[in-house]
């Protein structure tokens, strides 16, 4: 570990996170890395996306100081959003379902964003369709909109992946959520420029039923910045799974992740158990705090518990 | 025989059932045989000779289309049809 970081302010201190072996996790020949992305100023993944979907617009022109910024997020993104917006002199409104649980809305308000809010059976497709149409009508909106903002995936090439590729000589698979896509495809791209044979596999979420409501497919919802043909894997795992994978985390690791990281570690440990001998890089977008008020850490069935949200 | 999971969107083209049994080598031949039995659903299941864009098909828990895509071996393990959802927080 090197020297204590002296920032001039908080964005300095986006990416650069460790990495960290999972060898009690995952004890065996085929050695397991998680970055802790949860290690971040805001606490995810995403202030890499939201510091470089901002520094993007504003280095293009594209977005002039006193904008209003808008977008559809279920937590994470927007809080991210919320503290570049501050510290930049911009106000952010975000659409996010009105079942996000009340850690995430009251951290939005604390960073100063307003909330405006989508039908909860919609999941994530309908406030990306309430952004959507509320930029169409009112052109005083900026939105930075990460499932189309080509910023997002390269601020995974320019930072994730470039970070795990200099920390690493080997890396033989990558394993993250699939949320926009952005992680993957920024991530699996640079690693793929220095580890030829990487497998880039994603932890995807399997749905409840009532998240996916009753809606046409023709609702359905490919992020134009996802490429699915550029994914080695794609892996649905269960809510109980990521849950089960999640505690066994925190009692061999100590580490406490978010919903996704539990997911990841459980396709990261399979995909390692395919292997004899190699390193399996697994990317872990959040911890676990935002999620203390959900039910399920107490409820006997887990599944039930969580089927009416997308975790991740 | 192969069990095909239904998504909420999809079960009134097959009487309501959130599970039906299908038969076939490959995910082409099961979803066919599925189409063959509910005409209501083939519009919703292929788009030029492929998995609709907004559909996506799991073989044990992979999705097809980084696998062999239809001409992936279903091997008995169990299918899951779902609609393409937006994901990320």
């Amino acid at each position: 570990m090197g020297a204590s970081t002296l920032a001039p302010s908080l964005l300095d201190l986006v990416g650069h996170t460790p990495l960290v072996e999972l060898s009690r996790f995952a004890p065996g020949p085929v050695r397991l890395y998680a970055k802790l992305e949860g290690q971040n100023p805001t606490g995810s993944i995403k202030d890499r996306v939201a510091k470089a979907m901002i520094e993007t617009a504003e280095a293009s022109g594209e977005l002039e100081p006193g904008r209003r910024l808008l977008e559809p997020t279920s937590g994470n993104t927007g809080i991210s959003l919320a503290l570049v917006a501050k510290l930049k002199g911009y106000r952010l409104t975000c659409v996010l379902p009105e079942n996000a649980t009340p850690e995430r809305r009251q951290l939005l308000e604390l960073y100063g964003a307003e909330i405006v809010e989508s039908p909860a059976e919609e999941g994530s497709n309908g406030a990306v369709r309430l952004a959507l149409a509320m930029a169409e009508a009112d052109a005083g909106w900026f939105m930075p909109f990460q499932y189309g903002n080509a910023a997002n995936p390269r601020a995974h090439y320019e930072g994730t992946g470039a970070e795990i590729a200099e920390a690493l000589d080997r890396v033989d698979v990558l394993v993250a959520g699939l949320g926009t896509g952005g992680t993957l495809m920024g991530t699996g791209e640079r690693l793929r420029e220095t580890f030829p044979d990487v497998l880039v596999a994603a932890a995807e979420p399997l749905p409840g039923d009532p998240v996916m409501g009753l809606r046409s497919l023709a609702d359905g919802y490919v992020p134009p910045i996802l490429d699915v043909a550029k994914l080695d894997r794609k892996v649905l795992v269960s809510n109980e799974e990521s849950v089960a994978a999640l505690r066994e985390l925190l009692a061999t690791e100590g580490i406490f992740g978010g919903v996704s990281a539990g997911a990841v570690v459980h396709v990261a440990r399979r995909l390692a158990r395919e292997l004899e001998d190699g390193v399996v890089v697994c990317v872990l977008a959040d911890a676990g705090w935002k999620y203390l008020s959900a039910d399920f850490w107490r409820a006997r069935d887990v599944e039930t518990s969580m089927e009416r949200t997308v975790w991740w | 025989m192969t069990a095909v999971r239904i998504p909420p969107t999809l079960r009134a083209e097959v009487g309501g059932e959130r599970q039906v049994e299908a038969h076939g080598a490959t995910v082409r031949e099961v979803l066919e045989d599925l189409a063959r039995r509910y005409p209501a659903l083939e519009q919703h299941l292929f788009e030029d000779g492929e998995v609709a864009p907004f559909v996506n098909v799991y073989v044990g828990g992979e999705d097809v289309r980084t696998l062999d895509g239809l001409d992936t071996q279903v091997n008995g393990l169990p299918m899951i049809l779902l609609p393409a959802m937006a994901g990320g927080r």
